[in-house]
């Protein structure tokens, strides 16, 4: 299971590395998609078929927002000369991603080893949850009973972002 | 734990292509590249070995179960992803149609 795991994982990172280094900014965003669906895949590994329904209808839609922004424009990724700034900006990003990983380095010893043992927190949503909650699906039971008020705050994020969305997409700027 | 250093890796590469990139789109792209890499860090802490999808069958009760907690965190996670990405690109393609380019180094040298 985690050879498999690892395969995709290695995957999408081969995918994310070509969409942030594609001269086309198409080929980018497509690539971008391999990384969201073998995403799809790992959670199907994982035994979360919830979240691949959802993450599949989701990156679909992204996709098509992103390829549609993407097609209006001149889809050219604007290579400027690699001078000084971009040699500061490049060595800034590899000293933090290397203070990441020493700290990912310490932090390791304290994960369990995958699949090892369930979070203390998750027996009381499992046991006795059928009952309480009525529904044979622990993540449904989780998500609109024990957190419901996380999911109404997650239904006001998305009612705020669609309001956001039309209202930056109508206004008219000051030079049209 | 080879899957949680890789989950890791993915997570650096979101990461270095948001400081080096100018491009406002690849910026994008890199920003749900870490999405997509907190989601995996979560789905696998909530892996459990020999254990079923998180659905109860009522004849057959006593099993193993993964996790449902950070699926339930992840799901919340996965809608929220879409809003601010879809916020993003609405931003994006305003700022193109103002200036232009996808540049954010042009676009800082323009007056606008």
């Amino acid at each position: 299971m985690e050879l498999a795991i690892s395969v995709i994982a290695g995957f999408m990172i081969l995918g994310a590395i070509y969409a942030i280094h594609a001269r086309d900014l198409l080929s980018a965003v497509i690539a971008c998609g391999i990384v969201g669906y073998s995403l799809v895949i790992c959670f199907l590994l994982l035994k979360a078929p919830d979240l691949a329904i959802v993450q599949i209808v989701v990156e679909t839609i992204t996709l098509i927002i992103m390829v549609a922004v993407v097609l209006d424009s001149s889809r050219e990724e604007a290579y400027g000369k690699f001078d000084r700034r971009a040699w500061i900006t490049a060595g800034t990003a590899v000293a933090i991603l290397f203070a990441l990983f020493w700290f990912m380095w310490m932090a390791s010893a304290d994960l369990s080893p995958l699949g090892d043992d369930t979070l203390r927190m998750a027996n009381a949503y499992i046991d006795g949850a059928v009952e309480s909650t009525g529904s044979v699906n622990l993540v449904t039971g989780v998500v609109f009973d024990f957190r419901g008020y996380d999911t109404l705050g997650e239904a006001t994020v998305l009612v705020t972002a669609v309001l956001g969305v039309l209202t930056i997409l109508r206004i008219r700027g000051r030079k049209g | 734990m080879t899957a949680y250093w890789l989950c890791f890796i993915l997570f650096l590469t979101g990461l270095y292509g948001v400081i080096t990139r100018r491009n406002l789109v690849k910026i994008a792209i890199s920003l749900s590249v870490m999405e997509f890499s907190c989601f995996l860090f979560l789905a696998l802490t909530g892996y459990r070995e020999g254990g079923v999808a998180p659905i109860v069958d009522v004849a057959e009760p006593v099993q193993t179960y993964v996790d449902p907690l950070p699926q339930a965190m992840v799901l919340t996670a996965i809608v929220i992803g879409l809003a601010t990405t879809a916020m993003l690109m609405a931003v994006i393609i305003r700022i193109y149609r103002k200036y232009g380019t996808f540049d954010i180094r042009e676009i800082k040298n323009l007056r606008g």
